[in-house]
């Protein structure tokens, strides 16, 4: 052990050790600076993330196959059982997708009597959600498309039963998405009830949301259906958010506390849709 | 000579990348927050033992190797990776002498200082996260590393005597 120690157990100093270091952490806060103002370096960014690509791949295979292997085991009478529940579902849906086609269109002629801007119809994809968890800081995810399929900063992304969260960054293969209840996010929602429009924070919890800027005397109660307002211009309008669970309010507080509980099952979900939103008035004025 | 460099550049490079694995692996969300920061880890060992071919250049790479898998600020693990690795090649050759308690008081140190200069970075460029995301990784960092210190002592004294 002694002999073959070489050069590395030299008792004299690393050459030049805290020179390089301090040039490193220049750089660092550099780097830091500049990624934080302005997105200048989403090149490197987007290279570095390619290499790790194989990576998040490698570590995503193992769960991959053990799903595929539950799923080509499953037995028969479990297929036939599944079947079934599927077959009933989709009657439900069909039939409720029945009144659906009516009212869109009864809208539709509503709102061109009004002479108001009908709404277009979003284009949507599937994305698998990869097997990586990332960030330590917040409540993200990893989806298995990126810039090559058109997926773009900012774009909203939702599942069977709500919205998840949104597109923050666009890798060439991968893209990476914030959760709704990632403490940083913040959304605008509206109360399907009445309209009344507010804000929904993130708390940092995966099953809780927090309504912060209603005041007291707000119209709203537990069991309110919160759904996206589209204000923001990130989120199309009238996907489902959240259900609200609690409303107190505070005599000496000038606002209620409100939270709500995400529809979309944000730590179960293994597929996800992206929605490609078409700005409605450039193309509206487009086919005119 | 470039051919003997490598090999014995391998096994070093073989740990980091499943290091890496292991940081990007999913975890339920219960424990997430006590994942231990496996490649912190990793350079402080490799650094304390091959000071002069893994010092603070390779940690700064693996740290933004680290951000960019993270999605965090480029250029935060880097600096704060960066630091550790730097105290830890000042005293190598003191480290290399403590016991095993009086290293994993060292080391449960030094990931605590990592784990701050994060926090600070993360308070002044505005991210919010839960406390339990500063000490979790430390804690189990700590009880983890006498396993970790004789496992990679063991592929080290391999590497060496394969060549």
């Amino acid at each position: 052990m002694v002999a073959s120690r070489g050069n590395d157990s030299n008792p004299a100093r690393i050459p030049a050790l805290g020179l390089r270091f301090l040039a490193l952490v220049l750089v660092s806060i550099l780097l830091m600076y500049l990624d934080h103002r302005e997105n200048h370096l989403d090149g490197i960014r987007r290279g570095i993330g390619a290499a790790v690509y194989p990576l998040r791949l490698a570590v995503d295979a193992p769960v991959r196959l053990w799903g595929w292997l539950g799923d080509s085991t499953t037995s028969r009478n479990e297929l036939e059982l599944e079947l079934g529940r599927l077959h009933a579902e989709r009657l439900l849906t069909n039939a409720r997708l029945q009144r659906l086609t009516a009212l869109e269109a009864e809208n539709a002629r509503l709102r061109a009597l009004l002479d108001a801007r009908s709404r277009v119809r979003d284009e949507v994809r599937v994305a698998e959600i990869m097997a990586v968890n990332a960030n330590p800081y917040e409540h993200n995810l990893v989806i298995d498309i990126g810039s090559r399929d058109g997926v773009y900063d900012g774009q909203a992304i939702v599942d069977a039963d709500g919205v998840v969260g949104q597109v923050i960054e666009t890798g060439v293969m991968t893209a990476q998405a914030v959760l709704i209840s990632d403490a940083d996010h913040a959304l605008p929602v509206e109360v399907n009830r009445n309209g009344l429009r507010t804000i929904a924070v993130g708390t940092g919890e995966i099953d809780q949301l927090d309504l912060p800027f209603l005041p007291n005397n707000a119209d709203i109660r537990a069991g309110d259906l919160l759904v996206t307002s589209g204000l923001g211009g990130a989120f199309p309008a009238g996907y489902p958010v959240a259900v609200v669970n609690s409303v107190t309010r505070i005599p000496q507080e000038p606002f209620a506390d409100v939270t709500a509980t995400p529809s979309a099952a944000l730590d179960q979900v293994r597929e996800v849709m992206l929605i490609w939103s078409r700005p409605t008035v450039v193309r509206e004025e487009a086919d005119e | 000579m470039s051919r003997d460099r490598t090999s014995r550049r391998l096994p070093v490079i073989i740990t980091l990348v499943v290091g890496l694995m292991l940081t990007i692996m999913p975890l339920p969300e219960s424990i997430r927050a006590f994942r231990p920061d496996w490649l912190a880890l990793l350079m402080i060992f490799w650094a304390m033992q091959l000071p002069r071919t893994w010092s603070v250049g390779s940690a700064w790479v693996v740290g933004i190797v680290l951000d960019v898998s993270y999605g965090t600020l480029l250029g935060q693990h880097a600096l704060a990776l960066c630091f550790i690795v730097f105290i830890t090649v000042r005293f190598h050759l003191l480290m290399r002498v403590f016991p095993l308690s009086q290293l994993s008081a060292t080391v449960f140190a030094l990931l605590a200082i990592y784990q701050f200069l994060l926090f600070w970075i993360n308070g002044v460029a505005g991210v919010v996260a839960p406390a339990t995301a500063y000490w979790g990784p430390v804690i189990t960092g700590t009880l983890l590393w006498p396993f970790l210190f004789m496992f990679l002592s063991g592929v080290r004294y391999r590497a060496r005597s394969g060549d």
